[in-house]
């Protein structure tokens, strides 16, 4: 081997990066094969890490949503779940917002938190949003109804849970002077506001 | 007498005296000793006093190091506005005489209370409010006006 050979690195093999074994002695090895072992790469499919979220954003920030129905509200983030979309309640007698996920793509962060370690949330993942696969299905007699907005059809335990968590963010909420009125209203942009100068 | 001159008997009196004395055009100078605010670069913001002018453009100054952290270096005028608050040193004096003038002078405790460092401490406030403090910043504005408005209307009654 030429001189410089430990250094070398050998592509294809699966692992930390190793240099070929040199002989020692400076004389080339008696054997090596004739083609590169192939060895297959490290598989990606079953790696997943722990989805990214901003660092402004932790269990308490007040958000505001940016996009959507509610779009402009003033909400409370409650933890992220694993998909990546974050964990929000309004809370619902506050500004209507429920128990919903949302993406943080769509949300300012700002540096107003309150303490929700008080809030039971492990049991609500990504799973509980799933839609049911009976209630998706149109009939014909509502395919001719037309375009009707349909109530929405709320599960108690949806009620529920939004009933158990927001008790315990409305206490949290009510001990700060004005952050109840502050969740009720709408965040806006007005004449003067210059978006890239405000902190938030 | 023309209009003209009717007004400017209004709007000065019968002004005719022009000494220096009653009626001074000019109050902050550039002198050894004048504090001044730095407007623009690194410094920006902070005060120091004039040491040694080096020519018609640039002065010497220095903070004092210590009390405002502006370090002795040569800057142009055009960086910086006069004061109107002075020290009694001499040319080019040490660090440690400037300072002593400083602290004598209590010169940081009179900026703070002119209404040009008010403001600018109002306008770094005002930048500085996050979003529910903006919040609270607009209930008192309406808390206010509503007093006002009410006193206005036991006046008007």
């Amino acid at each position: 081997m030429t001189a410089g050979a430990e250094n070398w690195r050998v592509y294809g093999i699966a692992g930390p990066k190793k240099a070929l074994p040199v002989d020692k002695s400076g004389k080339s090895p008696k054997y090596y094969p004739a083609d590169d072992i192939k060895r297959p790469k490290p598989s990606r499919k079953n790696v997943h890490k722990p989805a990214r979220v901003r660092q402004s954003i932790t269990p308490g920030t007040i958000l505001i949503l940016l996009a959507g129905r509610f779009r402009g509200k003033r909400v409370v983030c409650l933890k992220s779940l694993p998909s990546g979309l974050l964990l929000i309640t309004g809370p619902y007698t506050l500004n209507g917002v429920p128990l919903r996920r949302v993406n943080q793509a769509y949300v300012i962060a700002t540096t107003t938190k309150i303490d929700v370690s008080g809030v039971d949330v492990s049991a609500i993942s990504d799973e509980y949003f799933k839609r049911d696969k009976a209630s998706d299905g149109e009939g014909e007699d509502e395919f001719f109804l037309g375009d009707a907005p349909k109530p929405a059809i709320v599960s108690e335990a949806r009620r529920a849970d939004q009933k158990r968590v927001d008790e315990v963010v409305l206490g949290v909420v009510g001990k700060t002077v004005n952050l109840k009125r502050y969740l009720k209203a709408r965040f806006s942009l007005k004449g003067n506001d210059l978006p890239h100068k405000m902190k938030f | 007498l023309t209009d003209l001159h009717h007004l400017n008997i209004l709007l000065l009196g019968t002004f005719t005296d022009h000494s220096t004395n009653t009626m001074p055009t000019f109050t902050r100078f550039v002198e050894v000793g004048r504090i001044i605010y730095i407007d623009y670069g690194d410094d920006a913001g902070k005060l120091a006093t004039i040491i040694d002018i080096v020519d018609q453009n640039k002065a010497l100054i220095e903070g004092p190091e210590e009390i405002t952290g502006v370090a002795r270096q040569v800057i142009s005028f055009r960086r910086v506005k006069l004061t109107d608050f002075k020290v009694s040193i001499c040319r080019n004096a040490r660090a440690k005489t400037l300072k002593k003038a400083w602290t004598d002078a209590d010169i940081l405790k009179k900026w703070g209370e002119t209404n040009w460092a008010k403001k600018i401490e109002r306008k770094r406030k005002r930048e500085s409010l996050n979003d529910f403090e903006r919040f609270n910043v607009m209930i008192a504005k309406k808390k206010k006006a509503h007093i006002i408005s009410k006193h206005m209307k036991q006046l008007e009654a």
